[in-house]
């Protein structure tokens, strides 16, 4: 790799410590997803909860370990495109077959 | 561009890198259909174990967290090949296949548990649609570890330096995406049961 390519790297890629934050904060958003799930008061509010959550540690990861959030916006595209037509998929089947409820 | 690349292309982007995040977004289909069956069918079994009989939540969160961890090793993994640290770059490259290897034991548990149980594939929808989806993934762990494995036979080879760095970064492009499967599974098969 050139000396050019190597500071490129260093700008486009987080720091250790960015990557050492981001594990702490997916590890604390993994204890309180399996505490709320515990948590009788959360079980009316559980799912949208635990979607919030679970969507936050996806992005994260995407963004910080997968470098989307520095990437070229062409790699975001090629990703985000197939994944919001795939949660359309899902949720279209859902309704499709009753599992939720317009009524 | 991030790495030193020798050929030029019309979006100045690595071509393999690029086609790398494609096949990534076909697999979002891929799952998105996966987890879709499973929903569509969940709590519609006529026999046999179901979801609140049979999931173990404190067993799962255990090898959730070795996966997200896994993830740490390989983004530290990366950072080292690309400095040219081989003692580091072995070190976690070594450590997030060992961390992928411990999540198989795990659902190899989970399986074999279930099956004493007496969920199997064809009991009801839930077993069918839970151990596709899941197995699904496993298998993609399973060639993640192989990756990662070969990559670090390079290594000690000597043969993954700086110049190799994009290498490294598209088997984390897709160990990570691995992982964040795995963060949904993880929330809509084990913590969101209807």
């Amino acid at each position: 790799m050139t000396e050019n390519a190597q500071a490129a790297e260093q700008h486009t890629h987080p720091s250790t410590g960015t990557y050492l934050v981001v594990a702490g904060v997916l590890t604390v958003i993994t204890l309180v997803e399996i505490g709320v799930f515990y948590v009788p008061a959360f079980q009316s509010i559980l799912a949208p909860v635990l979607m919030i959550l679970s969507g936050t540690k996806f992005a994260l990861v995407v963004m910080f370990y997968m470098h989307l959030k520095t990437d070229h916006r062409l790699f975001t595209a090629a990703f985000a495109l197939p994944l919001l037509i795939a949660i359309a998929v899902i949720v279209a089947l859902l309704f499709l077959f009753g599992a939720f409820s317009l009524g | 561009m991030t790495h030193a690349v020798a050929h030029h292309t019309s979006t100045g982007l690595d071509n393999r890198k690029m086609a790398f995040w494609l096949f990534i977004g076909s697999e979002c289909l891929l799952f998105g259909s996966l987890i879709a069956t499973y929903l569509v069918y969940e709590g519609r079994s006529v026999a046999g174990p179901t979801t609140h009989e049979i999931l173990n939540i404190p067993l799962t969160s255990v090898s959730t967290f070795v996966l997200l961890m896994s993830s740490l090793a390989m983004v530290l993994a990366l950072a080292a090949v690309t400095r040219g640290d081989k003692p580091w770059s072995r070190v976690w490259l070594g450590t997030t296949a060992l961390l992928g290897s411990c999540f198989l034991g795990f659902q190899v548990y989970e399986f074999t548990h279930f099956v004493h149980e007496g969920l199997t594939l064809h009991v009801n929808l839930f077993g069918s649609t839970f151990f596709v989806l899941t197995g699904f993934h496993g298998g993609h762990v399973l060639v993640g570890v192989m990756w990662l494995l070969t990559l670090l036979i390079r290594s000690f080879q000597g043969k993954l330096g700086p110049d190799k760095a994009l290498n490294v970064e598209i088997a984390g492009l897709y160990w990570h995406f691995v992982d964040v499967v795995w963060i949904v599974i993880f929330t809509v098969v084990y913590l969101i049961q209807r």
